[in-house]
């Protein structure tokens, strides 16, 4: 796959008038955790403790962090498979997620979802899912109820590059471009679709030009730079609350590790070399370029960065590990709304 | 005789189907390049080139729409859906057209084409990944739903499937594929629409198909043990079903289990239980029961999972009520 990032908006002025200065320790923080909560995830699986399928997010914490930092607390956001790192950027605790990959009564989902199913509604954080591209018209959906009770939330949906190709894509942008919906929609472009490269799925690798069939703006954006996922939020986000309609942001990102745990890193389907190359743009390393350049950062704030992460996953893999499992009972519980509820 | 494991055993026909007809070819997601999400086509690419074996994006109405309508002119596809999960987006061409074409068009065109893949639960996947569908199938006029339990079955009715003239939707278990079993060499054809008695006995039929043959089986086997002989029948297709070795074994046992992996409501077990008690009332020393899974979407944890899937403690202590032992 060709990652073409020439056409990316340049990196910001830098220093300790950047614009965003004051939130790097936070982006770092968050970008960090969601990295060691993978890797964590990661090898609880391969020890059985996490079952099913586990789709790791490790390289593309930019895009989650970039684009989840400018929302609002009552804003949408839904995903897919691939979610842990939304989840944690939007809030959600470590625990009750690494519960619920775990299968534990305490995680976020009663241990009924799974990695591929973290819920959250008081996040607003509306679910990972697992059919691709199921979840594109659900989050325009959001964007629908939000412009029907006016109330300038926005909706943040997130798929991968080869969710874009489904149907179920074209459908939700036409109508969300049709009425002008405050819709997000963000390709987590990773070059690859399980182990189909975009250029072997695509008949136009450039996806952000699909949006101008849909009536809104398409806008690439170079994903390992947290700057520019932010600055296109922004942008997109305020479009959508001045009742101007959704965007389609197409961004730039890498997968680190394979398409789930099942999946070598490389070997099959893409090369060392290209992985290599890639992670020489990794999102957190460039990120603490940035603010040691302007002072921001140095060893020992790093290093006290790393070890409150490596504290708040740790604390999270033991709440999992002691945590119940849910009641037998459970098993029939949730498939209906209890008798008699009034909505 | 060869040993193969039930994913070679369809490996194995797929490739015999592609070098005797060149008109059939194999379509799918990851199907050629990356050998198969289930490795079920691995090799094919390398021997049969691209034309043959195709690579889709991710767009299962589009590309089994393409395939119904390459069908429709003469060719033999085999589509691959990576699970049949995902096939509920294509749902509309399998089901509005696929099963139509013949019908609509007063027996003009026909449509012989293979929708394969694997249904049914693997391990905590969840409830968007975890779903036997074959009810759904068989509900519909036009299609043929078949499903193997063994590697033998799965190469002789995948040969027959892709020969079929008529649309043939083959579920596969997903848990079945490292299943080792005999499969005769060569030109091994299983008919379409004949049950198999996968162990005989008298006093109780188990009739089961695809996942819940070999839990029947197990069954069977701890209840010898305590006196109960049981005949364990493989539908092996549930669409046309062959209610003639259904009533069959009944004649002989007189009592009834039916084991599925699926939902119990409008299921295929339901199925079953009309046809005994309509054409074999008077041989019936018992209520038929049914074994399935629980009524709610899968749970992800693995306790609520086990809880709620059809196994053989379930099927023997549906065995021991009908035969009023517990
Ligand atoms: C409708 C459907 N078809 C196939 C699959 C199997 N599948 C799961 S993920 C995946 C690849 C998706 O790639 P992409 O959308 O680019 O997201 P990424 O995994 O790169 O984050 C496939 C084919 C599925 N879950 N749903």
């Amino acid at each position: 796959m060709a990652v073409s990032t020439s056409n990316a908006p340049k990196a910001r002025r830098r220093g300790t008038d950047a614009p965003y200065a004051d939130q790097y320790q936070d982006w770092l923080r968050m970008m960090l955790l969601i990295r060691r909560f993978e890797e964590r995830a990661g090898e609880a699986y391969s020890i059985g403790q996490i079952g099913g399928f586990c789709h790791l997010y490790i390289g593309q914490e930019a895009v989650a962090v970039g684009l989840i930092s400018a929302l609002r607390s009552d804003d949408y956001v839904i995903s897919a498979y691939r979610e842990h790192g939304q989840a944690l950027a939007r809030g959600m605790t470590s625990r009750s997620i690494m519960a619920e990959l775990y299968g534990k009564a305490t995680g976020c989902s009663g241990g009924k979802g799974g990695s591929m199913h973290l819920f959250d509604l008081e996040k607003g954080f509306m679910g990972g899912h697992g059919i691709v591209g199921g979840q594109i018209p659900l989050g325009a959906g959001f964007a629908w109820a939000a412009k029907y009770r006016k109330t300038e939330q926005v909706s943040l949906t997130f798929f991968g590059e080869a969710a874009a190709n489904i149907g179920a894509f074209h459908e939700a942008l036409n109508i969300a471009g049709l009425w002008k919906l405050p819709a997000i929609f963000v390709i987590e472009n990773n070059g690859y679709g399980m182990g189909t490269a975009v250029k072997r799925s695509a008949a136009i690798t450039d996806l952000h030009l699909r949006a101008a069939s849909y009536g809104m703006p398409g806008v690439e954006v170079d994903g390992q730079d947290i700057v520019a996922v932010r600055e296109a939020a922004e942008t997109a986000y305020a479009r959508a609350r001045a009742g101007e309609g959704p965007t389609l942001l197409d961004i730039r990102t890498f997968r680190y590790v394979g398409h789930s745990m099942s999946d070598a890193a490389s070997g099959t389907y893409r090369s060392k070399e290209e992985l290599d190359a890639s992670r020489q743009r990794d999102p957190i390393a460039l990120l603490e370029a940035r603010m040691r350049d302007a002072g921001l950062l140095d060893d020992a704030g790093l290093a006290e960065l790393e070890a409150s992460v490596a504290a708040e996953v740790a604390d999270a893999a033991t709440f999992a590990e002691e945590s119940p499992e849910p009641d037998a009972s459970a098993l029939f519980t949730d498939v209906l709304a209890p008798h008699g509820e009034d909505t | 005789m060869a040993v193969l494991t039930y994913r070679d055993a369809l490996n194995e026909a797929l490739r015999e189907e592609m070098q005797r007809d060149g008109d059939v070819y194999l379509m799918g997601e990851e199907v050629a390049e990356y050998n198969g999400a289930y490795k079920v086509s691995r090799g094919l690419l390398e021997e049969f080139g691209p034309m043959r074996v195709v690579d889709t994006p991710i767009a299962e109405l589009g590309f089994a729409g393409i395939g119904v309508g390459s069908a429709m002119t003469g060719l033999r596809p085999v589509i691959e859906m990576m699970t049949w999960n995902f096939a509920l987006l294509a749902i509309d061409q399998i089901v509005n057209v696929a099963a139509k074409i013949r019908y609509m068009s007063g027996g003009q065109i026909g449509c012989p084409i293979v929708f394969r893949g694997p249904g049914g639960a693997a391990l905590q996947l969840g409830a968007q990944h975890s779903q036997a569908f074959e009810s759904w199938y068989a509900h519909i006029p036009g299609l043929k739903v078949v499903m193997p339990a063994t590697p033998a079955d799965a190469k002789g009715l995948l040969k027959s499937a892709i020969r079929d003239n008529d649309p043939v939707v083959f579920i596969e278990g997903e848990m079945l594929y490292n299943l080792k079993g005999d499969v005769p060499e060569g030109e091994h054809l299983v008919p379409i629409g004949v049950a198999d008695v996968k162990r005989a006995g008298q006093d109780v039929t188990i009739v089961c198909h695809s996942k819940t043959v070999a839990p029947a089986l197990n069954a069977a086997k701890a209840l010898s043990e305590e006196g109960i002989d049981a005949e364990v029948l493989d539908l092996r297709t549930i669409r046309p079903l062959d209610e003639e070795a259904i009533l069959r074994s009944v004649a002989k046992t007189h009592r009834v289990v039916v084991a599925e992996e699926g939902w119990y409501f409008a299921g295929v077990g339901a199925q079953i239980v009309d046809l005994v008690q309509r054409e074999a009332f008077d041989d019936l020393d018992a209520p038929v029961l049914r074994v399935h899974q629980a009524d709610v979407p899968m749970p992800y944890n693995k306790y609520l999972e086990k809880a709620a899937k059809a196994d053989a403690t379930k099927i023997a202590a549906a065995v021991r009520r009908v035969c009023y032992k517990d």
